[in-house]
């Protein structure tokens, strides 16, 4: 039995008869780069991309704020993983109604999760379903044009003033989409609604409020700088919240970004004017401040109209581990739209052990678990994850270039110890068999030479507008593009 | 069914080889092309370069050019070594004014360069071997600073190697490229084990 096991192990790399068939669900950074690590490891196992959108690259088309362009450089890198001839991209292909996991499990050898966190954290206090109320998430899918963000439809006209809850560079970037100058934003890929809802929009005032101090913000030095440098922005924080504990000391030598973050801070409050001149943009840092439910408005029922807080004092555990506890006494910020921006999550899939606390799936270093509590003995053969489903919704897109080494190296090292061979060592049908099962159910994938005429399209229109692309927003259009 | 398949396949690899010729790709190009259903000639695919060496159209690292163009071309080249994360060393002749991260893609050296050299990622770190050397190099400015706030394995003499450019000055330079870490987080925390 031990030698055929490993007959069949050498099997995969020696015929090209019975190439490994790798199944990546999700192409964002996570899904790309496991997809190239992957090609690159192993020189005949074929990778599938697939994506329940029609287009490819996750966050990176959709997160991404159109005013960083940059940023989405990499997409060039992951277009030409897709162009190796052992790669192939499947858009418009979704985990559990066009496939489900246990048959993907059956075409391929091997099936990497990576399809990221599409929900939210919730606070779990009153008043969070009122009108007005949104996760950053669904408000930054709203202005990048994805599909399933542009019903968001956000109120901007019956307000002037935003709360945005959480001061990392999601909440940054939902607040300086909210504040900058419009004009600087017409020649971005940003969705045409968006824009034409911004440039209407009455919103004056926004606030980015954390639980804990700036020692503790969770942005980086980028991100604030640029906010901070918005043309004819009042910028306002409070000396005393930026007094700092010998615990924050400690924290700050052992952090350069929570150094130079803090140093930012501190710049902004010294060099501020004390009142907003007329006409001005305001741009409220807000600390020690956790929302305790949200209010009502008395004019509009079932809107919100501020948000009751509670203010807060850091507890021990020492440097990095200090948290916010309530201390009484509470304060209240009106407003007539709230930005929640504390934390993505993952959505669970049929058949998939899943940890709602940390909204992971359990896993060591990628393999998955058979269940929370499981110990390393206790792995589902074959099955892997890479990315915010792997780790949490945290890190930047290079995050994820490690999490992808590590994930393609458990693959790998399973592979060689003939682990993989052991549920099958059978040839696996891939990419065949999913195009097979795909046509039989009525579901049109959406290759990547279709991706690339979505791609011209947007950027044809764009360019009628001067702006680097014009996004398609509608399932309906991408895919009429697409055939 | 496989098995006279295999017999098919293998039997033709053997014709092949004992035919002889070159079967990898060189600097002169010469390839077989019907090789490929059955043995990929480029090893790797080119996924790390970026489309930034159009911008140096004119700028060659071949062995051939230099030869070509006589002793002229060797001083405007300086001398660079790349030591990977596992310790294997590269040297490298590269033309001066062309960054580090352009110089690694163009000799196959495994850099990333998610942002193409435009300070919006910090993948092409690269930690400067030599204090001396490192204290050559012009500081980096407040973007430069801002990226290398999020390199994985930052040291006191780490920089963005798309922001190092070569000069005469630093011929000899030593550049190693960082070993991936578990530490994941952008703050530095490192998380605890699942």
């Amino acid at each position: 039995m031990y030698k055929a096991r490993a007959w069949l192990s050498r099997s995969f790399t020696a015929l090209s008869s019975n190439p490994l068939r790798v199944c990546v669900v999700g192409s964002g950074p996570a899904g790309f780069y496991t997809a190239e690590k992957t090609l690159k490891a192993h020189q005949e196992a074929q990778v599938d991309i697939i994506d329940r959108l029609p287009t490819p690259f996750g966050l990176v088309r959709s997160g991404v704020a159109p005013d960083h362009p940059e940023t989405k450089i990499v997409i060039n890198q992951f277009s030409r993983v897709v162009q190796h001839e052992r790669c192939s991209f499947f858009g418009n292909v979704t985990l559990g109604s066009s496939v489900s996991l246990s048959e993907l499990r059956q075409l391929y050898h091997v099936v990497v999760l990576a399809y990221g966190a599409e929900s939210d954290r919730a606070l779990g206090i009153p008043g969070e379903d009122l009108i007005g109320v949104h996760s950053a998430r669904e408000f930054v899918w709203w202005y990048n044009g994805h599909p399933d963000g542009k019903n968001l439809s956000p109120d901007l006209k019956s307000t002037d003033t935003a709360v945005i809850l959480g001061q990392g560079n999601v909440a940054l970037d939902v607040a300086r989409i909210l504040l900058r100058p419009t004009e600087e934003l017409a020649t971005t890929d940003i969705a045409s609604y968006a824009w034409t809802a911004l440039e209407g929009s009455s919103i004056r005032k926004v606030y980015l409020v954390g639980r804990r101090g700036p020692v503790q913000a969770a942005c980086t030095a980028k991100e604030l700088r640029e906010i901070l440098g918005i043309k004819n922005l009042y910028v306002h924080i409070r000396e005393d919240d930026l007094i700092k504990s010998p615990t924050d000391e400690e924290e700050m030598k052992n952090s350069r970004i929570q150094r130079r973050v803090y140093e930012l801070l501190s710049k902004a409050a010294a060099s501020a004017s004390s009142q907003p001149m007329l006409g001005q943009r305001e741009l409220h840092f807000v600390f020690f401040r956790k929302p305790d439910s949200f209010l009502e408005s008395n004019e509009r029922s079932g809107h919100v109209s501020g948000v009751h807080f509670e203010k807060t004092a850091l507890k021990g555990g020492g440097p990095g581990k200090q948290y916010a506890v309530g201390t009484g006494e509470f304060e209240d910020l009106d407003c007539g739209m709230v930005l929640k921006s504390i934390g993505y999550k993952s959505v669970p899939v049929n058949g998939l052990p899943f940890d709602n606390h940390k909204g992971i799936v359990p896993n060591i270093r990628g393999r998955v678990l058979k269940n929370i509590s499981g110990d390393s003995s206790q792995v589902e053969n074959g099955l892997y994850v890479c990315g915010w489903l792997k780790r949490g919704p945290t890190g930047i897109i290079a995050t994820n270039l490690y999490c992808a080494e590590e994930t393609v190296g458990s693959i790998s090292e399973d592979l060689e110890q003939g682990v993989l061979a052991s549920s099958s060592g059978l040839p696996k049908p891939g990419r065949e068999g999913l195009l097979q099962l795909l046509d039989n159910r009525n579901v049109r994938p959406v290759p990547f030479s279709a991706w690339e005429k979505i791609d011209s399209e947007e950027k044809r229109l764009g360019s009628l507008r001067n702006k680097p692309k014009e996004k398609l927003t509608t399932y309906e259009d991408l895919l009429k593009v697409a055939t | 069914m496989l098995l006279p398949r295999l017999l098919r396949v293998g039997a033709f690899m053997v014709k092949e080889l004992s035919r002889g010729g070159c079967t990898s790709i060189s600097r002169t190009g010469c390839t077989r092309q019907h090789w490929r259903p059955f043995i990929e000639l480029q090893s790797v695919p080119r996924v790390f370069q970026g489309s930034i060496f159009q911008k140096y159209p004119h700028f060659s690292t071949t062995a051939e050019n230099d030869a070509s163009h006589g002793s002229n071309k060797q001083k405007d080249m300086i001398n660079v070594t790349f030591v990977d994360k596992d310790g294997e060393e590269k040297n490298i002749k590269v033309p001066v004014g062309m960054s580090m991260l352009e110089a690694a893609h163009e000799n196959d050296i495994e850099l990333e360069g998610a942002c193409e050299g435009s300070l919006a990622c910090s993948t092409c770190h690269v930690i400067v071997m030599d204090m001396d050397y490192y204290n050559k190099l012009e500081d980096p400015t407040d973007e430069e600073n801002d990226m290398l706030d999020l390199a994985f394995g930052l040291t006191e003499t780490s920089r963005l190697g798309c922001q190092i450019v070569a000069s005469p000055e630093l011929d000899g330079i030593r550049l190693a490229i960082p070993a991936a870490t578990r530490n994941f987080a952008v703050d530095g925390y490192v998380p605890k084990p699942h």
